[in-house]
């Protein structure tokens, strides 16, 4: 009898309280899931909203370069020596580089290489790392010990060191570009394994899991369903600083000879090459910095609106 | 009010975690016995009170009904088949027969899951209990059946109160429409006026269902109010096993002695002259413990024949229920002062 | 006495009248993002030598807050203090220097807490950490130091304490440790003794020593003992008076003997009905309605009408006073005679 008010006494103080922003009512009658509550809270976060608007046009520069520049960089005859580190002037509008091809052109027709290696890279790393991390946190025991042991021998690897010797063992295994990728990925991993593995172990202990084990979810539920959620924040952070450095290591590899070679066009080369003049002629190198540095942001950007709308404290 | 079949025997269980040192091979070098030959029986319909102090044994206990933790022997049948030794499909089957109610509601509920996952996670792993299309609606049902608004399905943990979330804890339990539900410390996390309506709730929902419960707690006057048996707990071992009367009037056992002296009364009248027996120094560890009967290091009555003879748990003479103590006897101590 | 540090404290004015420690119409509120959380509201009690005053309450009532206060260990900001005294002895600590309150803090009012664990440090032996209070406050040498640790530890009866003085925190068990935080807290023979939960983390019969050793150590020196806790049977078994708070304010407040015969407030009532009984077995238990406040946003009137089974129209909007019932004796109901007279 008390029981029964008090059980009207606070569900008359919840259905007074606000409902939170974002979430949709009971009563509109589509269960709400994690997924779906994030993206109704990302589709309206204007940190989103610019992070995607931005990648959408890197993504299209990648895609279509033509459609941004007249000025095909691969043409020679587009390049004249005497022109070399001219200012901005009308029809190059960046200037002109050492070697006097358009500056724009350039920068434009670099995205596509410095894209694909950056964000391949990330997204195998990712998956790989923390595909292994999950497993290696949730099993523990031996899978536990071999995985980390295997991780720390790739950790004691110098990442430069490990990519040139990967880089020119295959040069000739015509991958391209993908072969950076690759490189850089086996080195990459490690990172995302710790990270998740740390995250997951974290997540284990906590009393849901047992719960969810005492109603006979099995390790595949467990793993997915209740502690990828939970280990996931680290992860996207760590993904999207590293994405940056993953474009920035594919201009050292290009430097040392095993990266992306001329004529191919990236941004790590054309900094690279720019390097050697920087005093003299700045630009050649601002550009395509600021270019890459505009996508490093606008991933972090994304990757911290998607931490947070994952995070349903946050929303 | 021993009425209800049998659905729950427990015999002589035993579980060990095993002291190893050594990283490569690893040796063993001791064992925690942290449940050490403990048998009972659960009638349906029944709450079987279990009260001991921290490391007495009885959250392993839990796990190892719950096949959380696999028995290092001894067994435990419920409804005559062994969830100890039961594997892959069949010990999903009797799982549905055993539900559980966690300690801290905000630990047991996964933040990054709606209510409405959490409650019906129980019918996505047990898809055979109610069809895709019914289970929305049975889980407005549970919400509706332990006091939560229905419509508060797509919320999240953290939205609710300690309480709530206690709420929905049961919920989840309640779920596969269980015979038994193991509480382990259900009401110790949550404020004192918010006590009281779990256990009301639980009361409830015990009549409704026919519902049996183990009901492991250290606050022994909530024990006493819900429980029909009540079992003391020392270092791995039943001491006492009795109705709640004859445990809390006629405790025959020095350790419950203690224990129920020790708690506090909630009333000033008389504190001067309440009788006290206060326990000298800490349980010793459940890795080393004393020969014979394990409560003798503490105890007042302590002989000889208490370091070389284990106390077996059965009934004593001019007591009327079952004791593992050479020299039990029957003491009221709640009553005197 | 041998004439120390702390005696030259700026503590000692004017003590005639006073009470020992006296927290006067005390307000505390934090402010956060969220809004200004208002966790004590005008709270005044008072501790006498020798006294045990229990300061009753569940999570988020303003009870440990309020404690915090008085020791002046409150983040501030983002915790600010707009208005209220806490004198000791007759000065207000409020007033005095951050350097004069550090001396207070420790020496005269010392603190128990409810985690002994987490507030030892792991990596320092317990006799270096109880004869560092000797070293630092009373410039002993670290030989002298570490003899007083050990007769500390003999004082709150650790056994074999010249044994285990070079032993780690860890190596004890909670109801030890929690004597090595007593022994740490009296080291320095404080007035006050203010326990913030003391036996919550403990056992049954590890609380019943934890108490009796409070007792006394409370009876020898004749300490101002503050027990703050939520438990109605510790409260009965030790305290002398009773403040019970409810977000942020005192709602009741009366020596122990009268709240358990008959309490005057309907939280209170509530409280001590709430308690599995007996003769209730079989019963429902009485159950206060609905849910703690939401500091952000306190009912208006009387914070516990959303609750209250007494409450009349004007409980929403006016705040009732603490009125006196007779002597020190004092409610916050403006029904607090139907409640004593157990109408409803």
């Amino acid at each position: 009898m008390n029981e029964a008010t008090g059980q009207s006494g606070h569900t008359s103080a919840l259905a007074e309280a606000p409902t939170p922003g974002g979430l949709p009512k009971a009563k509109s009658g589509r269960p709400a899931s994690l997924w779906s509550d994030a993206w109704a809270d990302l589709r309206r976060k204007p940190i989103f909203l610019i992070s995607c608007g931005i990648i959408a046009v890197l993504v299209l520069m990648a895609m279509w370069p033509s459609l941004f520049s007249s000025v095909d960089p691969f043409n020679a005859r587009t390049c004249e020596l005497a022109t070399a580190r001219q200012l901005p002037s009308a029809g190059h509008p960046f200037g002109r580089d050492n070697l006097g091809c358009d500056l724009y052109a350039r920068t434009i027709y670099g995205a596509a290489n410095s894209l694909v290696i950056g964000i391949s890279t990330t997204i195998f790393a990712a998956l790989i790392g923390g595909l292994l991390g999950l497993v290696a946190g949730f099993f523990g025991g031996a899978t536990d010990t071999v995985a980390s042991r295997v991780t720390e021998i790739f950790f004691a690897i110098p990442s430069i060191l490990g990519a040139l010797l990967i880089g020119s063992t295959f040069r000739d295994s015509g991958l391209g570009i993908w072969l950076v990728v690759i490189s850089l990925t086996v080195l990459g991993w490690p990172m995302t394994f710790r990270i998740m593995r740390a995250a997951v172990i974290t997540a284990k202990s906590q009393d849901f899991v047992v719960a969810a084990r005492a109603l006979g979810a099995g390790p595949g539920r467990i793993m997915f369903r209740h502690l990828l959620p939970n280990a996931l924040a680290p992860v996207i952070v760590v993904a999207t600083i590293n994405l940056g450095g993953f474009i920035a290591a594919e201009a050292a590899l290009s430097y040392l000879g095993v990266g992306v070679q001329p004529p191919e066009i990236s941004w790590g080369l054309m900094i690279a090459d720019a390097q050697r003049r920087f005093l003299e002629a700045p630009l050649p190198l601002i550009f395509p910095a600021v270019f890459l540095s505009i996508t490093v942001l606008a991933f972090i950007m994304l990757g911290d609106a998607v931490r947070d709308a994952l995070d349903p404290k946050l929303r | 009010m021993v009425n209800g079949d049998r659905i729950l025997e427990v015999r002589d269980l035993v579980k060990h975690f095993p002291l190893t040192q050594g990283i490569l091979f690893k040796r063993q070098i001791g064992a925690i016995k942290a449940v050490d030959g403990v048998s009972f029986d659960l009638h349906k319909g029944e709450t079987l009170g279990i009260v001991g102090e921290s490391g007495c044994g009885k959250s392993t206990l839990a796990k190892v009904l719950m096949a959380l933790e696999r028995p290092t022997s001894g067994s435990v049948l419920i409804n005559g088949r062994d969830i100890g030794r039961a594997k892959g499909a069949e010990l999903k089957r009797m799982r549905r027969n055993i539900q559980m109610v966690m300690q801290d509601p905000y630990t047991s509920l996964n933040p990054r899951m709606t209510v409405g996952d959490i409650v019906g996670e129980p019918f996505e792993i047990h898809t055979e209990v109610a069809p895709k299309g019914d289970r929305r609606k049975k889980v407005q049902e549970l919400l509706d059946v332990v006091g939560l608004n229905p419509d508060h399905i797509n919320r999240y943990p953290h939205q609710f109160s300690g309480g709530q979330r206690q709420r929905i804890g049961i919920a989840r339990g309640l779920a596969l429409q269980p015979e038994i539900i193991v509480c382990d410390e259900p009401v110790s996390a949550l404020d004192v006026s918010i006590q009281a309506q779990v256990i009301n709730l639980l009361e409830r929902l015990q009549n409704e269902f026919d519902l049996a419960y183990i009901f492991i707690a250290h606050d022994l006057s909530v024990v006493r109010h819900i429980s029909d048996r009540v079992g003391v707990m020392y270092l791995g071992k039943f001491v006492e096993l009795g109705k709640d009367t004859e445990i809390y009037d006629k405790p025959a056992h020095p350790y419950t002695q203690a224990l129920l002296s020790a708690v506090p009364v909630p009333d000033p009248e008389g504190r001067e002259q309440r009788e006290r027996i206060i326990l000298q120094g800490d349980p010793p560890s459940p890795a080393n413990p004393p020969s014979g009967c394990r409560f003798r290091t503490r105890c007042w009555k302590a002989q000889e024949i208490c370091a070389e003879e284990e106390p077996l748990l059965q009934i004593r003479p001019g007591t009327g229920h079952e004791s593992a103590c050479h020299f039990a006897e029957t003491h009221d101590v709640v009553h005197i002062g | 006495m041998k004439k120390t540090s702390a005696d030259v404290l700026p503590v000692e004015g004017v003590y005639g009248d006073e009470p020992l420690l006296a927290v006067d119409d005390l307000h505390v509120e934090f402010r956060t993002r969220a809004g200004i959380v208002r966790a004590v509201n005008g709270v005044s009690y008072t501790v006498n030598p020798g006294e045990t005053l229990a300061v009753l309450g569940e999570s988020g009532s303003g009870k440990s807050v309020t404690a915090q206060a008085i020791m002046g260990i409150l983040d501030m900001p983002p915790a600010h203090i707009p208005h209220g005294e806490i004198r000791f002895k007759g000065t207000d600590l409020l007033k005095l220097s951050e350097e004069a309150r550090t001396q207070v803090r420790g020496q005269r009012i010392a603190m128990i807490f409810q985690d002994a664990l987490s507030a030892l440090n792991p990596v320092f032996t317990v006799g270096w950490q109880i004869s560092e209070m000797f070293r630092v406050h009373r410039g002993m040498s670290k030989a002298d130091a570490m003899k007083k640790a050990v007769e500390l530890m003999d004082r709150v009866r650790i056994p074999a304490a010249r044994q285990r003085v070079n032993d780690y925190p860890h190596q004890f068990s909670g109801g030890m440790r929690q004597r090595i935080m007593i022994a740490m807290s009296i080291a320095l023979d404080p007035e006050v003794l203010i326990a913030d939960e003391p036996t919550t983390a403990l056992d049954v019969t590890v609380q019943a020593q934890i108490m009796d050793l409070l007792a006394d150590l409370q009876r020898e020196s004749q300490m101002g003992l503050i027990l703050i806790t939520h438990d109605l049977g510790v409260v009965a078994d030790v305290a002398d008076k009773i403040a019970v708070m409810y977000a942020g304010r005192i709602v009741e407040r009366a020596s122990v003997h009268d709240i358990y015969r008959a309490p005057a407030h309907p939280y209170t009532k509530g409280l001590l009905e709430s308690i599995p009984r007996v003769d209730l077995k079989g019963q429902d238990l009485y159950a206060i309605k609905g849910l703690p406040p939401n500091l952000l946003e306190l009912p208006t009137g009387c914070a516990f009408h959303p609750r209250c089974p007494y409450r009349q129209d004007n409980c929403v909007t006016d705040v009732p006073p603490l009125y006196q019932i007779s002597g020190t004796r004092g409610s916050a109901c403006h029904y607090w005679r139907e409640v004593l007279d157990g109408e409803r």
